[in-house]
């Protein structure tokens, strides 16, 4: 039940007086809640838990994570060219 | 799919563990928190890529497997009665009880739903006005802003026939007690990328600070807890202790403000108790004064009265704190399997002993 999957915003609604969306999760969809995540646009990803966006996930924090292993081998190679 | 597959390229994973290889010159005993990160530890077989000097231990994060069997039997009481239709999370339908499980009580004509969000439960109150409807609200900060918000949301449509059996936890009090244990052999944590989505990373802090020992919040790809073991080993062998965060894509330092917001509107925290650990010190949540007309241990007043001893045959209580590894107990993949389980660890899909036999590590 702890398992956030991602999945991208396709379609706003309300109802019951809810922010709701409708998420894609790579082909599967869901209706979940946008209560947490109000400025949450259509196009965005989120973690989704028990029906509930809990974030808006950042394409250039995600980036970074992907950039981190070259960054600090360039890092180490400058730090050894110099030794 | 975006933000999935670039977390689990295999190129990426090699070069991640050419760096872990190389900076790792000690021996390390680290943690990860959550049963989410444990699955993908084992499934993806990282736990056998990293160098042999790092020691993997697994810790409480696991919802259904720290849930007391105490509430599983308060569970199994309510939904047993006619009047009640008994919502929940559908991990929690196979946990056994003192003597069946919620399964059972369903097969015997027990009214139990599987809902997919808390806020299922509150439509099928909404549209059963004649039954009693119960969501057993268990779980860590993850599913506590969902659980809260249910409840919220009841009160604002005026349900009188809703109610939740609360049974939450939270993540920093567990990691102080295991800290305190005299059996303490943790040196880092790997802290759940989620729990801290919601709550951020700021109440690490002084934990770090306190016992001298790194965090590092991580994500649940095979990227994201190679890279969170990098930077833990990094600190490790350079001796410091900070907390750091290798999932910033989801998480602030703090966390969904909004969300942490409708939690402390709806609960409060207090003492609680965990499966096969015991009562640890503000270490969950339970409904505020104002919503106790919420509570489903009030609505239904004699379940108060349960009170359970856990078995003594299973290890879980240890498995959970990191004294213990599955391949330690007598019973694991023996007496006890995923179809025949003992104990918790071994029924959720999230729990150690599940993920042990599932991707199979019968040796230590």
């Amino acid at each position: 039940m702890c398992l956030g999957i991602p999945g991208k915003i396709v379609e706003k609604f309300e109802e019951d007086g809810m922010q709701m969306a409708v998420v894609d999760f790579g082909g599967a969809k869901n209706k979940i809640c946008l209560e947490y995540i109000p400025d949450a646009k259509v196009g965005d990803y989120t973690i989704v838990h028990v029906g509930f966006g809990i974030s808006i996930l950042n394409e250039a924090e995600a980036n970074e994570t992907i950039g981190y292993i070259e960054e600090i081998k360039r890092l180490s190679n400058e730090m050894g060219d110099q030794s | 799919m975006k933000y999935i597959d670039e977390y689990r390229d295999a190129a990426l994973v090699k070069k991640y563990l050419d760096e872990i290889h190389s900076v790792t010159k000690h021996d390390w005993t680290i943690m990860e928190i959550c049963g989410g990160q444990t699955h993908v530890i084992m499934k993806y077989g990282i736990d056998q890529l990293l160098p042999k000097q790092i020691n993997f231990l697994h810790g409480p994060g696991c919802p259904v497997c720290v849930t007391p069997l105490e509430m599983i039997d308060k569970a199994i009481e309510i939904a047993s009665r006619k009047e009640v239709i008994f919502c929940s999370y559908g991990d929690m339908l196979r946990v056994p009880g003192s003597h069946k499980d919620l399964f059972t009580v369903k097969s015997e004509g027990g009214q139990i739903k599987i809902v997919y969000s808390p806020l299922d439960a509150v439509k099928i109150a909404k549209v059963n006005p004649d039954k009693k409807v119960v969501f057993f609200a268990i779980g860590f900060e993850t599913t506590a802003p969902a659980n809260a918000m249910a409840v919220h949301h009841a009160h604002e449509l005026g349900l009188k026939n809703f109610s939740v059996l609360v049974s939450h936890v939270t993540v920093p009090p567990a990691i102080s007690a295991i800290l305190d244990s005299p059996n303490n052999r943790v040196q880092g944590f790997v802290a759940a990328g989620h729990v801290c989505s919601v709550m951020g990373y700021n109440e690490y802090l002084p934990i770090a600070e306190k016992y001298k020992l790194p965090i590092v919040v991580s994500g649940f790809e095979p990227v994201d807890l190679l890279q969170g073991v990098l930077m833990l080993v990094q600190q490790l062998e350079a001796g410091k202790y900070k907390v750091e965060n290798q999932y910033s894509r989801s998480v602030l330092a703090d966390g969904n403000i909004a969300a942490k917001q409708m939690i402390n509107k709806i609960f409060k925290v207090a003492d609680r108790k965990w499966r096969g650990i015991g009562t640890i010190p503000m270490s969950g949540y339970i409904l505020r004064d104002e919503f106790t007309v919420y509570d489903a241990e009030k609505v239904f007043k004699d379940v108060a009265d349960i009170k359970t001893e856990e078995p003594k045959e299973c290890i879980s209580g240890l498995i959970l704190q990191g004294i213990k590894k599955p391949v330690d107990c007598e019973a694991f993949g023996k007496q006890c399997t995923p179809t025949h389980p003992l104990g918790a660890t071994m029924v959720s899909s999230e729990g150690t002993c599940a993920a042990y036999y599932n991707y199979g590590r019968f040796n230590s």
